[in-house]
């Protein structure tokens, strides 16, 4: 393997089958467990060895970028190696959980979904953990920081390579157990801790339906494993004996899970709250990565969705919830809040392409939304930075001239994500868009709607940031600063993709170099419903419009005036309360839950009723035994008397009964 | 063992490492029966040949098969723990603490070593005895009513237990020996119960349960640790050894209502224990919900299923075990177990706030610790298994979600927050205690990344039992059985298809 590696990469020995390309061969399961095991190395180096390196934060620091470094490189080779024409790899390491007639295995599928995927996670996790050592120095846990995002990057890392469903389920469950401890890592701050404990709780309700959806696969095809499952279901025979209604619950349920890690309606309230968490984990695990698993795992499940058609309540699902979070992020005045809202609103426009059963484009969505929302959440980082951390927009303004990096990097997320023309979000979005129009003209018509607030609450968050007067309190506008270059780099680094990749991989639409690196997929080339109709350049000109119309709109409104303190009206006023989603679900189940239990199963039924009839027996088998007790009177005369009756009745019993 | 322990001569630092020095031998001891058991045999192994102890069919007949190995295991691995745990926190009697311990483990290893009736219930009575003793002279302020209470309910299902052996006895042919019992035997329902009732007292299963948050609460830290490592796991040990395979016929009739119960546990379990006040409450309720899981994975007829309550009853002793233990260990710290009297402690204990987090982690089921291998083959088993509807695997499978609410709520409110001036100067776990919790922690590791050489072991004596109740296909039957269901036909076809396919690939 390493003699391989060497040779393949000095290019001193043309390999004998890819001649054309020596990085073919270098496709391996080796280069995938280098890959994967290096962030483990790095969260057991900074988690075991933390209290030594505590010294050194910056030594810290650059272990945990170095090991994402490395991973970076391995995807990039098998990226290379993908696209230069090797097969993709689907190879089981060993048995995890097995015996007779049972296998759950722990393996890896590397195609070119996972490849993508790869150089997301790698990528911008790369630049986010650089970025991180500037932004959490001095910070107590700054080891403990860099360990957990370690551990991060794995699970996420084995969630996008499991060759089954139960390898995605462990990291599924890994990227959760990090997403919990990095919102609550300031832990001795109720609302983080809480927050962190909603996110987690809230995602367990989401592997309920992943947990059940297994199992139901599981039933039917004996196995968990993609390779198996997919053609099993491809089978011509597999309608016959399962009937169609296996596949259909299987996808639902599996839904359900991508409803919870996705952060989709009705599920979607945990991603908001999640914003306590450091700010550089919220780009990388609350925007770029954890948060597009349940995209990937229905486009992982492509082959599936395409038989059950069960897509239609995916992508309904997917613009409802793109829609209704974005009317939230109208109103918001916190600039992480509005950036969250605005996440789960493009998470749900994913949904709608990888629902309409346009997976690439789904994918393509991710991959867009990755740089600019990332590079856009680790703008508003520097804004905290410089503002002491505050993130009410409204005591903000003017900060362009203070600012000028952080200020343009942004502007670029920000055009990125309101379609302007060329930009990457214009390109991926209007796949989807134009996917979602051959599948349902009303879908298309909630989505451009969306297009529209999307590009109005994005620029009010500008204007009123980044323009206008200073209404920066005194103290702290005296410290206002740029960042320093380990975190403005990261940010021009980003700004690059953000603005570009779209142009690069999107270019010819359904031709685009994306579309046809993919289409290797498993299940994404049929596009079942997913063939748009109509002119794309046509759909093109209407998004760009409704973009332009939308930053126009929040330019007459916000670049002369500042968000009122006070909701003006009933829907503003429903609207900045997030539609009171939080206070219905308390009153209705965390609180009829948590008094239940206290009064109703513990008071009443565990120490009322059961103990109740445990201590009564007791009680009662006392109170005969003392009724019995006074028969013990110690004087002979009524013993002798109650004997002679006894053998009296016998007598009376044998001689006149039998 | 016991006399050793009981000279009153020796000071405190040698009664200790007496005691010490026996379990660990007893545990290097068991060690031996992991590496000669040979796993291709479901036969019971190691026993020796029996001796005759009473005329008239009563004899000293042992043996362990691949399901009492791992129970004899975790019972001499937690008492060496135990005995380690104990070490500064026994203020008076030390050495009858001692004895009473080593007493305990003779008992429980009786129960899972016996292959006589007789003996077996000889045993499981008299390890009430030495527990009777820990919580009720070492327990804490109610102890007399805790331990009254577990004896007395013990003894009743024990009652009914002792009843249903002598009617084997008869049935056998004047024998008493487990080996060569075999049903169909009269009045099997009632049998059934007879033993049912005793076992889930022990386990318990709701409505059986409330004697173990009393006795849990009031125990001292090493007897809570081995009650709910140990003697609950001689409940459930109990179903799968006499009540599944003897009476398979009443076990099928029987299981709506059990798992009925098992599901009731599971939820209600998690959700008494989400509320309470007490974290020792917390964590015996917290039991209950586990051992819910247990009682339904035994009756699921499957392989899957029954293998995933055996690591389960293993997982529940190694991440309850600990917990307890954890539990205890701030207890002698603060004197305290409300989870109000806490809140930041992360900051001042760091050692301390890892290891429980991952032990929580353990017992929530996170995947790549054991507790989520054990939980998910109960889960996957179950559905599969059809013994019942799935209905009660959507149930219980809710009970996931509950476990992670009870447990980080109870995280958040010890561990994170601000800390209180009185917890300023809790020291973090020393050495000793560090010690105690690591070998744990490897297991929790251990079998949440590599389950196979605990599951290969178990995986024939499973497969006994399982053809046993089975009217589902079982293991050996699989063949047979799929050429009459078309379903399995299919996956059979389509696996190997893939295998070849994979294998092309590699190539």
């Amino acid at each position: 393997m390493t003699t391989e590696l060497l040779t393949a990469s000095f290019g001193l020995q043309a390999s004998p089958k890819g001649s054309e390309n020596p990085i073919v061969k270098i496709m391996s399961k080796e280069l995938i467990i280098v890959l994967l095991v290096a962030p483990l190395v790095g969260f057991l180096i900074n988690g075991l060895f933390g209290k030594w390196l505590k010294g050194n934060e910056k030594l810290s620091g650059w272990i945990g970028a170095l090991a994402v470094l490395v991973s970076l490189v391995c995807s990039i080779i098998a990226f290379t190696s993908l696209n230069g024409g090797a097969a993709p790899l689907d190879e089981t390491l060993y048995e995890w959980i097995a015996g007779e007639g049972f296998a759950f295995n722990i393996g890896f599928r590397v195609d070119a979904l996972t490849a993508v995927m790869l150089l997301v996670i790698t990528g911008v996790g790369f630049l986010i953990h650089v970025y991180s050592i500037g932004y959490m120095h001095g910070d107590e846990g700054y080891t403990r920081y860099f360990a957990y995002l370690n551990l991060f990057v794995f699970a996420m890392l084995i969630l996008v390579l499991g060759n089954n469903y139960l390898m995605m389920f462990v990291g599924w469950e890994g990227v959760g157990l990090c997403s919990y401890l990095l919102i609550g890592f300031w832990y001795e701050k109720q609302s983080a801790t809480d927050a962190g404990k909603k996110a987690f709780i809230v995602n367990r309700i989401g592997d309920f339906g992943f947990l059940l959806g297994m199992f139901t696969l599981f039933a039917a095809f004996g196995t968990l494993d993609f390779g198996t499952i997919f053609d099993a279901a491809e089978a011509d025979n597999f309608q016959k004996v399962f009937g169609a209604s296996t596949l259909v619950i299987a996808t639902l349920l599996l839904f359900v899970g991508a409803i919870g890690k996705s952060a989709q309606i009705p599920l979607y309230v945990w991603l908001p709250d999640a914003m306590e968490g450091p700010t550089p984990v919220s780009a990388l695990i609350h925007a770029a990565t954890m948060v597009t698993a349940g995209v990937y795992m229905i486009a992982r499940s492509a082959v599936l969705y395409n038989i059950a058609h069960t897509g239609e309540i995916v992508a309904w699902i997917g613009v409802l919830t793109a829609f209704f979070a974005a009317t939230i992020a109208l109103t918001q005045n916190d600039i992480k809040r509005i950036l969250a809202y605005s996440t789960v609103s493009q998470l749900g426009y994913m949904f709608v392409g990888v629902g309409v059963g346009a997976y690439a484009s789904g994918i393509f969505h991710l991959v867009t939304h990755a740089f600019f929302k990332g590079l856009m959440f680790l703008t508003a980082g520097s804004v905290m930075h410089a503002m002491a951390n505050e993130l009410d927009m409204r005591k903000m303004g003017g900060l362009k001239s203070k600012m000028p990096i952080t200020h343009w990097t942004f502007l670029v997320g920000a055009l990125a994500i309101a379609g302007f023309p060329f930009l990457s979000g214009f390109w991926s979005k209007d796949e989807i868009l134009h996917g979602a129009w051959g599948s349902s003209p009303l879908i298309y018509g909630i989505g451009l709607v969306t297009a529209f607030l999307t590009a109005f609450y994005m620029f009010r968050l500008i204007f009123v940031t980044f323009y206008g007067e200073s209404r920066v309190e005194p103290e702290v506008a005296s410290h206002l600063h740029e960042s320093p270059s380990v975190m403005w780099v990261p940010l021009a680094i980003l700004a690059i993709p953000s603005a570009l990749i779209g142009l690069l991989l999107g270019w010819g639409g359904h031709e685009s170099w994306f579309h046809h690196f993919t289409k290797s997929v498993e299940g994404f080339s049929s596009e079942a419903h997913g063939e748009a109709s109509g002119n794309i350049v046509l759909f093109m000109v209407i998004s760009s419009v409704v973009g332009l119309a939308g930053i126009a709109f929040a330019w007459t409104r916000y670049s002369k005036r500042v968000p009122s303190d006070e909701p003006t009206g009933a829907l503003h006023r429903l609207l900045a309360n997030k539609y009171y989603i939080d206070e219905v679900y308390n009153a209705l189940i965390v609180q009829p839950v948590k008094n239940g239990s206290h009064f109703l199963l513990w008071k009443l039924v565990d120490n009322g009723i059961i103990d109740g009839i445990v201590n009564g027996v007791a009680a009662l088998i006392r109170f005969i035994g003392g009724l019995l007790r006074r028969l013990q009177t110690g004087l002979v005369q009524v013993y002798i008397v109650s004997m002679v009756l006894g053998i009296v009745l016998f007598l009376a019993y044998y001689l006149f009964f039998t | 063992m016991r006399g050793i322990a009981r000279g009153r001569g020796l000071g405190a630092t040698a009664v200790k490492a007496i005691a010490f020095g026996i379990g660990l031998i007893t545990f290097v001891i068991s060690l031996g029966l992991y590496t000669e058991f040979n796993a291709d045999l479901a036969t019971f192994q190691l026993g020796g040949t029996p001796i005759e102890w009473i005329p008239g069919g009563v004899s000293y007949h042992i043996g362990v098969d691949g399901i009492s190995l791992w129970l004899v295991l975790l019972t001499t691995f937690l008492t060496s723990v135990c005995i380690l745990a104990a070490w500064n926190s026994v203020e008076k009697g030390l050495s009858g603490f001692m004895m009473s311990l080593l007493a305990l483990e003779t008992g429980m290893l009786g129960v899972f070593c016996s292959l006589d009736l007789f003996l077996f219930f000889v045993f499981w009575e008299s390890m009430l005895i030495p527990m009777y003793f820990l919580i009720g002279v070492w327990g804490g302020e109610r102890r007399i009513y805790a331990t009254v209470k577990f004896v007395l309910y013990t003894m009743a299902g024990s009652a009914l237990m002792l009843v249903g052996i002598l009617a084997l006895y008869f049935q056998n042919g004047n024998s008493f020996d487990l080996t060569t019992l075999s049903g169909p035997f009269e009045h099997s329902d009632l049998l059934f119960l007879a033993f049912f009732i005793a076992f889930a007292i022990k386990v318990p299963l709701f409505p059986f349960h409330t004697w173990l948050p009393d006795a849990h609460v009031e125990a001292p830290t090493v007897g809570s640790v081995i009650l709910a490592g140990v003697l609950l796991k001689m409940g459930t040990y109990g179903i799968i050894r006499f009540c599944l395979p003897l009476f398979p016929d009443a076990a099928e009739k029987f299981t709506p209502l059990i798992v009925t119960l098992a599901v009731i546990g599971i939820i209600y379990g998690a959700l008494v224990a989400m509320v309470q006040p007490d974290l020792k409450k917390l964590v015996a309720y917290s039991s209950v919900s586990h051992l819910g899981f247990v009682v339904l994975g035994l009756f699921s007829k499957n392989p899957v299923g029954i293998q995933g309550s055996m690591l389960q009853m293993i997982n529940h002793g190694l991440s309850t075990g600990a917990l307890f233990l954890l539990v205890g260990m701030i207890y002698e710290r603060r004197h305290s177990r409300m989870i109000v009297d806490f809140g930041g402690l992360s900051k001042r204990m760091p050692i301390f706030a890892t290891i429980f987090m991952i032990v929580t982690l353990s017992s929530i089921g996170l995947p790549g610790l054991n507790g989520f291998v054990g939980e998910y083959m109960i889960l996957a088993g179950s559905f599969v298994g059809q013994a019942f509807s799935k209905v009660y695997v959507v149930f219980a499978t809710a009970g996931v979600i509950l476990a992670a609410i009870y447990m980080l709520w109870m995280f958040q409110r010890v561990m994170f927050g601000t800390l209180d001036k009185t917890n300023e100067n809790l020291p973090d776990l020393n050495a000793r205690e560090i010690v105690v919790l690591l070998p744990i922690l490897l297991f929790i590791v251990w079998i949440g990344v590599y389950p196979k050489p605990f599951l290969s072991k178990m995986e024939k004596s499973v497969a006994v039992v399982v053809t046993k109740v089975q009217t589902a296909p079982a293991m050996g039957q699989l063949e047979k059985q799929k050429l009459r269901d078309p379903k399995l036909a299919l996956q059979g076809t389509l696996r190997t298809q893939h295998e070849k396919r994979e294998k092309e690939a590699k190539q």
